[in-house]
C-alpha cells in the first residue's frame, strides 16, 4: 500500500455555537474573548482562528483538555460540523465548497473515523461492522469479506468474526472500530480520543499496534487525545488547544524543552521527559573534542537510555553519531541533567 | 346575575341548525355515495372474510400446533409454548374455540394492517419534524375519544359488520405504532448516527441499515400495545356486528348470563396473555444486541 500523499490544510478556521454564529465572527476576530462572548452574548466559542498544516502520512496529534474544541476540530475534516468561518483544504480542494453528493463520496473515500465510545452498530457481527463502510459504498458483502478479514486479524481479533459488539471487551470493541475504519482504505484517518475510554495497559497495546499500522500504510492520521504521554508518543506533530484557540503547535520535542505558557508547562511537568526528548536537540557541535574514548550514542537515542549508557560506562560525555556511524556532535551529562 | 349563573352558550337555533346540516350532510353522503363506499371496501371485507373463515375451517390440532410453533419461535422456552397450547385447550373445553377464532382473526387482521400503516407513518413523523407535531395532535384526539363517537360515523358510512369493526378496531390501535416508531427512531444513540455519517451514508441508508434496525424493540413494544388495545376493542366492536367472543360477553350482558360472561372474559384475557407473552418475548430477544453496548 502507498503512502498517503493527502494533506490537510486548515486556515483561519472559526466556529461559533449560538442562534447567530456569523455576527459574532469579526468581534472575536478583533479580540472578543470566550468568555465575554459567552457570558454577555450567548454564544460559545468553540474554534478561534486555527491554522494547521497537516503533512501528508504523518500522525497529527491535537491535545487539549476536555472542552477545548478538539472534537469540533476533526469533525471539520469530514465535515460533521459545518464551519462559521474559514477554508479547510484537503489534496488542493475545500472541501466546504463540495455539494452534498460529493461531500458524501468524500466521506465514503476518502476519511474514516474511529470514535471515543466507539459507536459500533450493536445489531451487527463484528465482521459486518467492519464491512459496513464498503456496504455503504455499494459494494457487495462477499466482495468485501475478504478484506475485512484481513483486517479482523491484523487487529487481533481473529475468531470473533461472528460475534456482536456487546460481547466484546472496550479494548476488543475499539479494535472493531479499527478494523471498520482501516477496511475503507481511505488516506485519511481521524481518530478522536480513540483510546481515552480504554485501560492503561490495553490503552499503550494499542499506541503500539497503531504506530506499527502506520509504518506500513503511512495514512494522514488525526489523533485527538487529552492525555500528553499518549500525544508525545504518537506524534509527529502536536497542536495543543485551550479554549478553542492553539496555544502552541510542533513536534514533542519541542514542546517538551519549549512549553508555550504555564497551561503546557502544566501538562509537560508529570511526563517522563527522559523518554520523549533525543539527544539530537541538546547535543553540542564536536569542535575537536578527543573522540576515541567515549562511548557512542546513536541519533535519535532518547535521553533516558543516554542516562544509562553513561552511567553504565561512567563517562561524563559520549559521542552522536549519524548515517553510517560518523560523529556529529556531542553530548555531555551535564546537558542531560539540565534538560530533564 | 343571571348571566353570571347560566353559561351564554350559543343561540339554541343556531346549534340546532348547526347539527342538522352536519347530519343531514352526511346522511346524504351515505345516501349518495354509500353504495359506493361499500365497494370501495369489498375486497378488504374479501380478505378480513377469508382470513376468518381460515381460522375456523382450520382442524384445531393445526391451529394449536401452529401457535406452539410461533411461540417457540419468538420464545424459545418451553414454558412459553406449554402456555400457549393449555391456555387454547381450556377455551376449547369451554365451547368458545369459534368465537376465539373469530375474534384472533380480527385482531391478527387489525395488527397486520395497523403494523403496514403504523411505521412508515412512525417514519415521516420522525423525519417531517412539522408534519409530525401536526400527526401528535391527531394521535391524541384519537387515543382520547371515546370509540363510541368514532363509531357513529363510521356506522353511518358503512352500516354495521365486519369492515367498520376492522376499521373501528384499527383507529383505536394503531398510535402506538407510530408513536413508538418515531421515538425508537429518536432513542438510536448519537454517536451511532453519526459514525453512519462519518462513513457517508445517505438518508435512506442510514434509516434502514442504522434507525430501524435500532428503534425495533421499541417498535416491538408498541406492536405489543397495538395488540392488546385491538383485543380491548373487541367487545366494543360487537356492538356493531362484529362476531366472536366480544358478541359472547355483550349477549350475555344483555341477558344477564353471568357464567357465559365469566368464560368469555377468561377466554379473552388468555390470548392477551398469550398475545403478551409472544410479542414481548421476541421483544426482548431482538434487544439482545441492539441495546447499547457496554461501557
Ligand atoms: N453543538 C454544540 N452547541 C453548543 N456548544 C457546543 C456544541 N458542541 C460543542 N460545544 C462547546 O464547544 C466547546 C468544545 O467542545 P468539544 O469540541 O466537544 O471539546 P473537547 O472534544 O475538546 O472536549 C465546549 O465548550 C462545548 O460546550
Ligand atoms: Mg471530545
Amino acid at each position: 500500500m502507498s503512502k498517503s500523499e493527502t494533506s490537510i490544510e486548515i486556515r483561519n478556521l472559526y466556529k461559533i455555537f449560538g442562534p447567530d454564529p456569523k455576527a459574532w465572527v469579526d468581534p472575536v476576530r478583533r479580540g472578543m474573548s470566550k468568555e465575554e462572548l459567552g457570558n454577555s452574548h450567548g454564544h460559545i466559542l468553540g474554534l478561534n482562528d486555527i491554522n494547521i498544516s497537516m503533512p501528508a502520512g504523518k500522525i497529527q496529534v491535537i491535545m487539549g483538555l476536555s472542552g477545548s474544541g478538539k472534537s469540533t476540530l476533526i469533525r471539520h475534516i469530514n465535515r460533521l460540523i459545518e464551519p462559521t468561518a474559514g477554508s479547510i483544504v484537503i489534496d488542493g480542494r475545500n472541501i466546504l465548497e463540495m455539494s452534498e453528493d460529493e461531500l458524501r463520496e468524500f466521506r465514503r473515500r476518502g476519511t474514516a473515523m474511529v470514535f471515543q465510545k466507539f459507536a459500533l452498530l450493536p445489531h451487527r457481527t463484528v465482521m459486518d461492522n467492519v464491512t459496513f463502510g464498503l456496504e455503504v459504498r455499494g459494494i457487495d458483502k462477499a466482495k468485501s469479506r475478504e478484506g475485512a478479514m484481513r483486517w479482523i486479524e491484523r487487529v487481533g481479533l481473529k475468531g470473533f468474526e461472528t460475534r456482536y459488539p456487546s460481547e466484546l471487551s472496550g479494548g476488543m470493541q475499539q479494535r472493531v472500530g479499527l478494523a471498520r475504519a482501516l477496511n475503507n482504505d481511505t488516506s485519511i484517518l481521524l481518530m478522536d480520543e480513540a483510546y481515552s475510554a480504554l485501560d492503561p495497559l490495553i490503552r499503550t497495546d494499542m499506541q503500539t499496534m497503531l504506530l506499527d499500522l502506520q509504518k506500513e500504510l503511512g495514512k494522514t492520521i488525526v489523533f485527538i487525545t487529552h492525555d500528553l504521554d499518549e500525544a508525545l508518543r504518537l506524534g509527529d506533530n502536536v497542536v495543543i488547544l485551550r479554549d478553542g484557540s492553539i496555544v502552541q503547535q510542533g513536534d514533542s520535542q519541542e514542546i517538551l524543552l519549549r512549553p508555550a505558557d504555564d497551561y503546557i508547562q502544566r501538562f509537560v511537568k508529570d511526563v517522563n521527559r527522559g523518554r520523549y526528548i533525543k539527544i539530537d536537540r541538546i547535543m553540542e557541535p564536536l569542535n575537536g573534542t578527543e573522540a576515541g574514548s567515549l562511548p557512542r550514542l546513536a541519533l535519535g537515542t532518547p535521553l533516558e537510555i543516554a542516562v544509562k549508557e553513561l552511567s553504565d560506562t561512567s563517562s561524563s560525555a559520549a559521542v552522536v553519531t549519524g548515517a553510517g556511524g560518523r560523529p556529529v556532535g556531542i553530548v555531555s551529562q551535564r546537558s542531560i541533567m539540565a534538560a530533564l | 346575575m343571571d348571566w353570571l349563573l347560566n353559561f351564554p352558550q350559543l343561540d339554541a337555533g343556531f346549534l340546532l341548525n348547526t347539527k342538522r346540516f352536519i347530519d343531514g350532510s352526511l346522511k346524504a353522503l351515505t345516501r349518495g355515495y354509500g353504495q359506493s363506499i361499500e365497494e370501495f371496501f369489498y375486497p378488504l371485507l374479501q380478505v378480513l372474510t377469508f382470513f376468518e373463515q381460515v381460522m375456523i375451517r382450520a382442524p384445531w390440532p393445526l391451529v394449536i400446533i401452529a401457535f406452539a410453533a410461533i411461540a417457540w419461535y419468538a420464545a424459545r422456552r418451553w414454558t412459553e409454548v406449554a402456555a400457549v397450547v393449555l391456555t387454547l385447550v381450556l377455551i376449547g373445553l369451554m365451547g368458545l374455540w369459534k368465537e376465539t377464532m373469530m375474534t384472533i382473526s380480527l385482531v391478527l387482521s387489525a395488527t397486520i394492517f395497523s403494523i403496514a400503516v403504523g411505521i412508515p407513518l412512525g417514519i415521516v413523523m420522525n423525519r417531517y419534524k412539522r408534519v409530525g407535531a401536526a400527526m401528535k395532535g391527531v394521535l391524541d384526539v384519537m387515543q382520547t375519544m371515546p370509540p363510541f363517537v368514532y363509531l357513529i360515523p363510521v356506522v353511518m358510512l358503512l352500516g354495521i359488520g365486519r369492515v367498520p369493526g376492522f376499521i373501528a378496531v384499527v383507529v383505536y390501535a394503531v398510535p402506538p405504532i407510530i408513536r413508538l416508531t418515531d421515538l425508537g427512531i429518536r432513542l438510536v444513540d448519537k454517536e451511532v448516527l453519526e459514525a453512519a455519517d462519518a462513513f457517508g451514508c445517505s438518508r435512506s441508508q442510514k434509516l434502514w441499515k442504522v434507525q430501524m434496525p435500532l428503534a425495533i424493540p421499541t417498535v416491538m413494544a408498541g406492536i405489543n400495545q397495538t395488540i392488546m388495545m385491538a383485543l380491548g376493542m373487541v367487545v366494543i366492536a360487537s356492538m356493531i356486528g362484529v362476531q366472536g367472543l366480544g358478541l359472547s360477553v355483550l349477549q350475555a350482558i344483555n341477558n344477564q348470563y353471568f357464567t357465559q360472561g365469566i368464560f368469555s372474559g377468561f377466554a379473552i384475557v388468555g390470548i392477551a396473555i398469550i398475545f403478551d407473552r409472544i410479542s414481548q418475548a421476541y421483544g426482548r430477544r431482538l434487544q439482545q444486541h441492539r441495546g447499547t453496548t457496554h461501557e
